[in-house]
């Protein structure tokens, strides 16, 4: 019964196969990049956007949510570039080494390319796929997953991201940030990273997105990353994006044995967020921890899926995703452990909490595990649920105004998988960014009591 | 004019009177013991002065120094010097007690108009109180009353009070669960906060407690009002003959 019914294209599925079909010759790359643009493309084309008949998208309804495509962004102007200067200021003042992309494309000039460590290569995607860099086509594509949808799009489309190599045992002390910045036009940006790093190499991946409010951009990011064999890798991504936004952002990561990996999503922004994890564990003894946070007001949607495959025996993972949901919000977990028959003494617990904030927000939490292996320790759980009135009380009590008391509460919460970033400055960074959005909460809040008792 | 008073007051929880015309009068300076059986209305007096919202008080009123106490939020009643010590001291997972401690300090001089201390200040007071009380300096760092025991939670309760500087202290059961060293360890908090401009009121089901903070005034709760009130003779009358005359008749 799976019978193909469905075959009326919506408005954005023509604009997207309308605008493939005029920028195929004018995306970077050689035929042989062209050649997987097309397949990629086609394999979008059979089926179209997700849906909720899709179990992967069940909560995420592209086609119901995605009204329109957006035109391929041009590339960034002077004004572009000046308004995206500022941009960063999510993560307050990390040191770190910035590669900025503005409208999906890398501009040198707001970049830190100067003296780069030892054993640190980067540089622009499309550069790279113009010159035909026999690695990057060797790599691209071969991690992210190529019958997802989003993933196809990106394929087809992508105009530029960062390739980055770090070599076997160098350590990056400054962390890497991939800024990418809407500089406020309606328009669709599509961008590609592929990150390799070597054998025992120890580096921290910042990538963060952002624009204006009130924009309706859409934005398409996938990142490939190969993690070898003793390397220490931090991830972190920053879902900061302007009020209207459309975000689908993608991490497909390979990880190699006695490695330790951990991964951080945090949301705040975009109207519909989709946020995809695909990790492999391909070697033993390796560790990961794997956690998120997202914080959702207004009709806000943000959606995180995440697939962790645990393919190589003696690997531990710990999966934390906590939301806190106001207003009208919707927030998302998905979470996936599969053990292969291989991956004896897996040890993998995943949680997932979310924080109603109000009666309407709205909360669906998905953990699924899938065992084949038959000596290991793997566990889930889920919960949902509004503050706790008796600690509010208690505090309340004790002098605490309820704003404060709530957003103590909510950052106590949250406490739990923020702890697990180990770079001290990235964590206080984000522990700003918490308080910040729980001070904008509470203003709110108090301008509407003040309304209504007035 | 006392300190606290408390006149006719009516309380509801959930559409059922528990309090029926409570009249109490705390003056400066002075320790009352509330005393009575299980169900009598000990603990919805405590909830009400601290303002639980679903403690509804349906009649009478109560002042506090002068201001009308329900026309207070929770905070404000803090803030004015109202400190109640829970019976059941909750757990806060994710707030560490000296984050806790610091806030609420700040918070009511804040709203007092007093400037926030600074954090050595802060520091060296909690350290002082902390030891009086035989809580170490580990515990403060723990977030606050997770994975303490019963007596670890009081002694936390008294250190809130020694710290926040109350000008009325309710302490509801606090001897629930305690050992007899805890007791004492608690009591002398307690004592040693005694003084002319500080006023207590302790509640309290055993006379045990009251061997240790020795009360100016005693006072009898039965089916939610007073019902006698005395000298500290009363608690040794109570421990002798129970609370039998003032059970609640058990309908046949």
């Amino acid at each position: 019964m799976n019978a193909e019914v469905a075959v009326i294209k919506t408005a954005a599925e023509t604009a997207l196969a309308q605008m493939f079909a005029q920028a195929r010759d004018r995306l970077p790359g050689d035929d042989a990049i062209a050649a997987r643009r097309n397949a990629a493309f086609d394999e979008f084309a059979k089926h179209g956007l997700p849906h909720r008949r899709i179990e992967e998208w069940k909560y995420t309804d592209l086609r119901a949510l995605m009204r329109d495509a957006k035109p391929l962004a041009s590339p960034p102007d002077a004004a572009a570039k000046t308004r995206a200067k500022d941009a960063g200021r999510l993560l307050g003042d990390l040191d770190a080494r910035r590669l900025v992309f503005v409208d999906g494309a890398f501009v040198a000039e707001l970049s830190d390319l100067r003296e780069l460590e030892a054993g640190l290569i980067l540089g622009p995607l499309a550069q790279a796929m113009t010159e035909g860099d026999p690695v990057v086509a060797g790599r691209l594509g071969r991690l992210a997953p190529v019958n997802d949808a989003a993933v196809a799009l990106n394929t087809a489309l992508m105009g530029d991201g960062a390739v980055i190599r770090i070599a076997s045992g160098a350590t990056i002390e400054r962390p890497l940030h991939l800024l990418f910045v809407a500089s406020g036009k309606p328009a669709a940006m599509f961008t590609r990273s592929l990150v390799t790093i070597d054998h025992g190499a120890r580096v921290m991946l910042i990538e963060s997105h952002e624009g204006p409010a009130a924009i309706d951009y859409q934005v398409n990011a996938a990142l490939e990353l190969f993690v070898g064999d003793g390397a220490h890798v931090d991830h972190v991504k920053v879902i900061g994006e302007g009020t209207e936004a459309l975000h689908v952002s993608t991490l497909a990561a390979a990880i190699g044995s006695h490695a330790r990996f951990n991964t951080f999503s945090f949301i705040s922004g975009g109207t519909v967020v989709r946020n995809q994890l695909f990790l492999r564990l391909d070697g033993e003894g390796t560790v990961a921890g794997i956690r998120g946070v997202s914080l959702l007001k207004d009709r806000q949607h943000a959606d995180t899926t995440l697939f962790a495959d645990h393919i190589a025996r003696d690997c531990q993972s710990r999966e934390m995703f906590k939301s806190v949901l106001d207003n009208e919000a919707h927030g998302i977990f998905q979470g996936r452990i599969i053990v292969r028959r291989h991956a004896q003494k897996t040890d993998a617990k995943m949680m997932t909490q979310a924080l109603l904030l109000s009666e309407r927000a709205e909360a669906d939490n998905k953990p699924e595990l899938e065992i084949f292996a038959d000596d290991v320790q793997c566990g889930h759980g889920a919960t949902a649920g509004a503050l706790d009135d008796e600690l509010k009380f208690y505090l309340m009590a004790r002098g605490i105004p309820p704003a404060e008391a709530e957003a103590m509460l909510i950052q106590a919460f949250l406490g739990e998988a923020i702890d697990g970033i180990e770079h001290a400055g990235l964590r206080e960074a984000l522990i700003e960014s918490v308080a910040d959005w729980l001070s904008a909460r509470s203003s709110f809040e108090g301008r509407r009591s003040a309304a209504a008792s007035g | 004019m006392a300190l606290l008073e408390v006149k006719d007051l009516h309380v509801e929880i959930d559409g059922r009177e528990i309090l029926k015309g409570l009249d109490l009068a705390v003056n400066a300076g002075e320790v009352h013991a509330i005393m009575g059986p299980n169900g009598s209305g000990k603990s919805t007096l405590a909830y009400v002065l601290a303002g639980k919202e679903e403690y509804r008080p349906t009649a009478g009123e109560v002042r506090f120094d002068g201001r009308n106490l329900f026309e207070m939020e929770p905070e404000e009643r803090a803030s004015a010097g109202l400190f109640l010590a829970f019976q059941y001291p909750l757990e806060i997972p994710g707030v560490a007690t000296m984050t806790f401690l610091r806030t609420a300090l700040n918070a009511q001089r804040k709203k007092r108009g007093e400037a926030e201390l600074s954090t050595p200040d802060f520091i060296k007071k909690v350290r002082e109180a902390s030891a009086k009380l035989g809580i170490d300096q580990e515990m403060l760092r723990r977030a606050v009353n997770v994975g303490f025991s019963g007596g670890e939670k009081k002694r936390n309760e008294i250190l809130q009070m020694a710290l926040l500087q109350p000008r009325l202290a309710v302490l509801d059961e606090t001897d629930s669960g305690l050992d007899i060293d805890a007791l004492k360890i608690v009591a002398d908090g307690v004592n040693r906060l005694r003084g002319p401009d500080r006023s207590f009121v302790v509640i309290t089901h055993y006379q045990r407690l009251l061997n240790y903070i020795v009360p100016d005034v005693v006072h009898v709760l039965s089916r939610g009002r007073i019902v006698k009130t005395g000298g500290k003779e009363l608690a040794l009358e109570l421990e002798a003959r129970g609370y039998t005359e003032y059970q609640e008749e058990v309908p046949a």
